[in-house]
This record gives structure tokens, sequence and C-alpha cells, in this order.
């Protein structure tokens, strides 16, 4: 039934499993014309969702990386006040032109696209407290002013928006309330199954069982630093199948524990809770007394 | 529609707005749900809640309103309302002529005369009736494309409100987990941007300026950029009754030393007076006093302890719980001391804030510091009054 629900509307690709509950939030994001943002843990696969909504409605997309001295006027346009400043100097240039010093940033670009784009505003939480306050108007009436040469941009096409945040900072309350929110809890054990199998086809039952064991276990351990995701265990998997373990290995010790645990610390922790695990199996497991 | 979901969120402390209100019955009257409660569950969650650690009070308020609506009765209801909506679905003409070979208000007729009949439950599989699976018109799951679903949630494994009542975001409300990432992420508050740092910001006035002295010869004027600029001086106590929340004080300490770029950090055992410990262990230690010159009033005060001792240790001279350590001011004298020092000082006690009034001396201390607990959602508080 689901096929003449949801025609022309996001349903995951071949190699990015998405949950129902994050379709429909897609879905409801496109379809309400408001900025999708999304949230979840490190190598939850935040970012890998725009490129998948992308390939799956076969929408180019832009990309607008955020860091700290982002200011939400790059992504409108960049006025190039240097080079103009230079070109004066040395006469080059038809310096009374500034449209020609004028740079549409990403936002801008996407606003000036033939087609529909999808835009990813990639870890907005990097910049500024103020930065997502001052493109409030720009994402609710898609248009923008450039008053050096006093040209409105308008939005040709609405562009599909996500934008990705770590929760570094907090956002600002009136920018949340025009956003779809959505959270990507980490996936159980069945949906992470689908996700590993897509990435690796051919894996063999016993090591999969083998490695989602010792992968649940790690992440039950609550004082890590930093809890291995998604992404980590892929390239565990990766290693692992490269390496050619064998499955009953797993069970004492875990080879390329570097792949999944990224600070000194907390190899420590898992050294620490092995023992402490050892020991008390080894203690259920004591000769009894008969009764 | 569903009026008091609205009050029943507010009054849970979901933030909802009227904004956010109206978006959801556009989303609804789109049908972007399909009239499934269990779509609806998740759909209203995306435009209502903007924050996980409010999904724990989404699921209480959606399992409380909507426990009502489980009944078959009132879900039919919904069901011949839904009935109505199949003329505005997307077709293919393919699909198109399948449906247009039905009459409408046959289905209904028969849907409700089946209904009556109680041949809705339990029914599998077939092409008739309704029930679950099978081609029939009317059911859940089934395959014909024009079939309109019945007295289901939408999922084949778990209706929306057990989804809700299974409460899986627990964990993710901000006054139960407490791990080191969370703790960044409060902490991250104390960020505040002052300017600092290398000058890499091209300053048009001054450029300008300097270039009209220069007569033209085009002279590049650079300023500095923001950079985080938050000072943090954190005391620790690292007593005997401290022991049981060690990890969760490194925990703290790890969050802290990540987000903060000048954090000092000293320890005390119980309470605090003429010296404070720059190693606990090897008992090393400077004067309060040397202290107190060495970081100004800017610089925030955290306190980090269980505020648990004998009375006589805070308010006594002579009080200090080691035997030959004696102090001519008592302990509170000093907390007060180092209180009015600082423009804004907290106290963060890891012990649950339902305990404090069994201790004698936390009230006692909570009279001089502000006290939080130290869970996210009081750190957030705490955080946000240093920020003020």
């Amino acid at each position: 039934m689901q096929g003449i629900f949801f025609m022309k509307t996001y349903a995951g690709t071949d190699t990015y499993i998405v949950s129902p509950e994050l379709m429909d939030s897609v879905n409801v994001s496109i379809a309400l014309k408001r900025p999708l943002l999304v949230k979840g843990e490190p190598g939850t696969g935040k970012t890998l969702l725009a490129h998948s909504i992308s390939e799956a409605l076969k929408k180019k997309m832009i990309v607008w990386n955020i860091k700290s001295t982002t200011k939400a006027r790059d992504g409108l346009y960049i006025y190039d006040t240097v080079l103009r400043l230079n070109d004066a100097r040395f006469k080059e240039g038809d310096v009374s032109d500034i449209k020609k010093y004028i740079k549409l940033g990403k936002l801008g670009q996407s606003f000036v696209d033939d087609e529909q784009v999808v835009l990813l505003i990639d870890e907005i939480d990097k910049a500024d407290l103020e930065f997502p306050n001052d493109l409030l108007n720009e994402m609710d009436v898609m248009t923008f002013n450039i008053p050096e040469t006093d040209e409105t941009i308008a939005a040709k096409h609405r562009p599909i928006v996500i934008i990705t945040s770590n929760s570094e900072k907090e956002l600002p309350d009136a920018f949340l309330r025009r956003c779809i929110f959505h959270y990507i809890a980490f996936p159980d054990e069945e949906l992470m199954e689908r996700i590993i199998r897509v990435h690796f086809p051919k894996i063999e039952d016993d090591l999969m069982s083998a490695v989602f064991a010792k992968f649940y276990w790690i992440r039950s351990l609550n004082q890590l630093r930093k809890k291995p995701s998604t992404s980590e265990l892929v390239d565990w998997v990766q290693a692992l199948i490269a390496g050619g373990i064998d499955p009953k290995h797993l069970e004492d010790k875990i080879p390329f524990l570097g792949t999944l645990i990224k600070k000194h610390e907390d190899t420590a922790v898992i050294e620490k809770h092995r023992d402490l695990d050892h020991t008390y199996n080894k203690y259920r497991s004591r000769p009894r007394m008969e009764a | 529609m569903f009026t008091e979901f609205f009050f029943e969120l507010k009054s849970r402390g979901v933030p909802v707005s009227l904004h956010e209100w109206i978006a959801l019955h556009k989303a609804l009257s789109l049908d972007l749900n399909r009239a499934s409660l269990d779509r609806f569950y998740g759909i209203a969650r995306s435009i209502l809640v903007k924050d996980e650690s409010l999904y724990d009070k989404y699921d209480m308020a959606f399992s409380s309103y909507f426990e009502g609506i489980e009944t078959p009765e009132e879900m039919i209801e919904e069901i011949l309302k839904g009935l109505e909506r199949v003329r505005d679905l997307a077709l293919t003409p393919e699909e198109m002529a399948k449906l247009q070979a039905l009459d409408l208000e046959e289905v209904r007729a028969n849907f409700e005369r089946q209904w009556r009949e109680g041949r809705y439950k339990n029914h599998k599989g077939g092409n008739r009736a309704i029930g679950t699976g099978g081609t029939s018109t009317q059911g859940a799951f089934g395959y014909h494309p024009t079939g309109i679903r019945v007295g289901q949630g939408g999922s084949r494994h778990r209706r929306a409100i057990q989804i809700a009542e299974e409460r899986r975001f627990r964990n993710y409300a901000s006054d139960v987990i407490l791990d080191t990432r969370s703790m960044r992420v409060a902490l991250s508050r104390l960020r505040t941007l002052l300017p600092e740092g290398l000058e890499d910001e091209l300053f048009i006035e001054g450029t300008i300026d300097k270039t009209a002295k220069n007569g033209g010869e085009i002279d590049l004027v650079w300023k500095k950029s923001l950079t985080n600029a938050a000072k943090v001086v954190l005391l620790m106590d690292a007593g005997g009754s401290m022991d049981s929340y060690i990890g969760l004080v490194e925990r703290l300490f790890s969050a802290a030393r990540a987000q903060i770029k000048d954090l000092k950090y000293y320890y005390f055992h119980n309470c605090i007076y003429q010296d404070i410990y720059t190693d606990m262990r090897r008992n090393t230690s400077f004067e309060t006093r040397d202290f107190l010159r060495k970081y100004g009033s800017d610089y925030k005060c955290i306190i980090v302890g269980d505020a648990d001792m004998a009375p006589s240790e805070v308010i006594n001279v002579n009080g200090a719980i080691h035997y030959f350590y004696y102090n001519r001011t008592p302990g509170i004298e000093w907390l007060k001391i180092i209180r009015d020092h600082f423009k804004k000082s907290i106290w963060l006690n890891p012990r649950p804030k339902g305990f404090w009034h069994t201790a004698d001396t936390i009230p006692l201390i909570a009279e001089v510091f502000r006290m939080y607990e130290l869970t996210l959602e009081d750190i957030t508080d705490a955080i946000k009054f240093l920020m003020k």
C-alpha cells in the first residue's frame, strides 16, 4: 500500500537504511516546506541522510559546511572588498561594477538554481549562537536582498533544507519552532543488522552475532568517554573481515579495538570490565556442592 | 482537533507553541499520517518536540491522551473519515481505474455492515471481508491498492500507544542520564565569545581610515575575531563520603576540560578552610587567601561536593575533620568569603535532591551557595545562572 501513498517521496536508498519514523519526518519536512533538523550521536548517519535524500529524489545537492567562524551572511553572498580595493589600486578591471565582486554563498546558490536542490547545512551548532537567528527570515520567505547592488534574490524553487547538529550548542527557540526535528536514536539490533548487511552482504551469521554481542556489550559500559557508533562498527567489521578473524576469537579478545575506541582512557575501561566479567563468569561457573 | 492533547503536552512541560500546533494541523490536512495513529505519533513528535530530552515527556502525554482512542469504536469514526479522503490520493492511471471501479458509498455500506456483523475480529486473509492481510478493500496490512486500513495503528508489530508506553526515550530525559557527552553539552553554555587570539578578520573601517591617511596607498588592518574565553575555577570535594560519586565527578571533570579553555581546579576535604589543595594525596596546598588573590572575581566558581559532614566541621572553630588541622575561622565563614569574592558561584551536589534535608549541613551550605543537583537538568539551570 505504501507505493501509492508515498509516490515521489523519500523512502531511503539501497545503501542507506532508514527507520520508518525518520522517513516520515523527511516527508513531512518536504510537504510542509520546513527545514529538517537532524540530531543524534556522532556516527549515526546525519550527514549521510542528506546525500541519501538527494540520491533517492534525484536532486542536486549543495553542502554548506559550518565552521566556528561562519557568519550567516556568508551563506547568502560574499562581497570581496579586498579584491575590489586591489583592482582599484592597480587599475585592473571595472571597479564601478560591484556585481563582479559579489559571489553568492551556498544558500544563495540553492536559491538561484534552475531545479529544486537539496541543501545540507552541516553542523550548524559549530557556528556562533546568533547564527541560526540570522537566517530565520531568509529561511521563511526564501528571499534576500543584496544592499550593495540593490538586487533581490528570490528562490526559484524552495530547496529541501536538511540541517545537522551535534548539539554542542543550544539552538534558539525561534529557530527551532520553524524546523521539523528528528533525533536519530541509536539503531536497535534489528535495524543495525540491516545496516551491516547493506555494507557487507556476504557477512557470515556467526561473525555477525559475535560482533553484535561484543559491540552492544561495549556500548553498555557507561564509563566510556565516547561510545562507539554505527560508523565505527562498520569500520570494525571491515577490519575483522579483512583480517580474516575467526568469530570464536571474539569471545575472549577484541581484535582491532582501535577502530571502535578512540580514546586511551576508554581502552582501560574496557580492559577493566573484561576482567571483571571474566571473574564474575568464573564465579558463576564455580563447582558447587551437591545439595 | 485534539486540543486537549496540546494542553496535555504543555502541562507535562513540553514547550509547544501555537505556530507548531498549526503546522501539525496542516500536516494532518495534507493527510501525511495516512489516517494512522502510528504515523501520527512520529509526525506529531517531529513537528512539536524539538529536543530529544523531551521525547519521554511526549511519550507520557501521548499515551495518557490517546489511551482512550485505542478502542475500536472510536477508531471506526476515524476510519469513516478516512474513507472520504480516498478521493484525494495520488494514484497511477492504472490504480485510478481500479478505484473508479469501486463505488465509495458501496464500500462504506459494505464496511459498516460487516463491522456490525463482527466479521472484523480475528479475520485473516481472504478477499472479501474486513480483516488482516488478503486483498479485500478493507482491513489492515492488505494488498488492495485502494484498501482502507481498519483498526490498526499501521505497524504490523506495534501500535503507537504501545510504542509510547514503552518510553524508549526515558534515557534521554534530561534528569536521568549524565554521560560525558551530555554533560559536555550542558557545560558548553559556559563558552562566551570574546575577541582573542590571532588578528585574522579584516577591519574595514580601520583599513579605509589608514588608506586615506596613506594618501590612497592601501593598507589592510586586521582585528581579532571572537573566540571562546570562559574562565572557570572548579573546587572539588575529595573526601571519604564523596567516594561513591567519584565516577560521576570524573565525568563532569573530563567534560569541563573539553569545553572550557581556562579551567583551574583544586580540591578540599568536606569543607573549605584557610588552605586549598592542588593535590589531596600528596597534601600539597596553598592559602585560600592567595587563591582568591590569584583568581579575579570574573572567574566563575563551581564547587562540587556532597556538603554532608558533621555540623561542627562547618560551624565550629577548629572543627576540621583532620585532628591536627586547626582553623581559627569556621568553615561557613570561609565559604561566605569565597561566595562574596566571585561575582558568580554555585555548588553542585551529586547527592539526589530528595535526600538533602536528611543531612544537617546541606541546608546550611545551601543558604550560602545556590545549590544544584548534579543532573543534566540542574546543571543546565546552574550554567544559565552563571552566564546571566
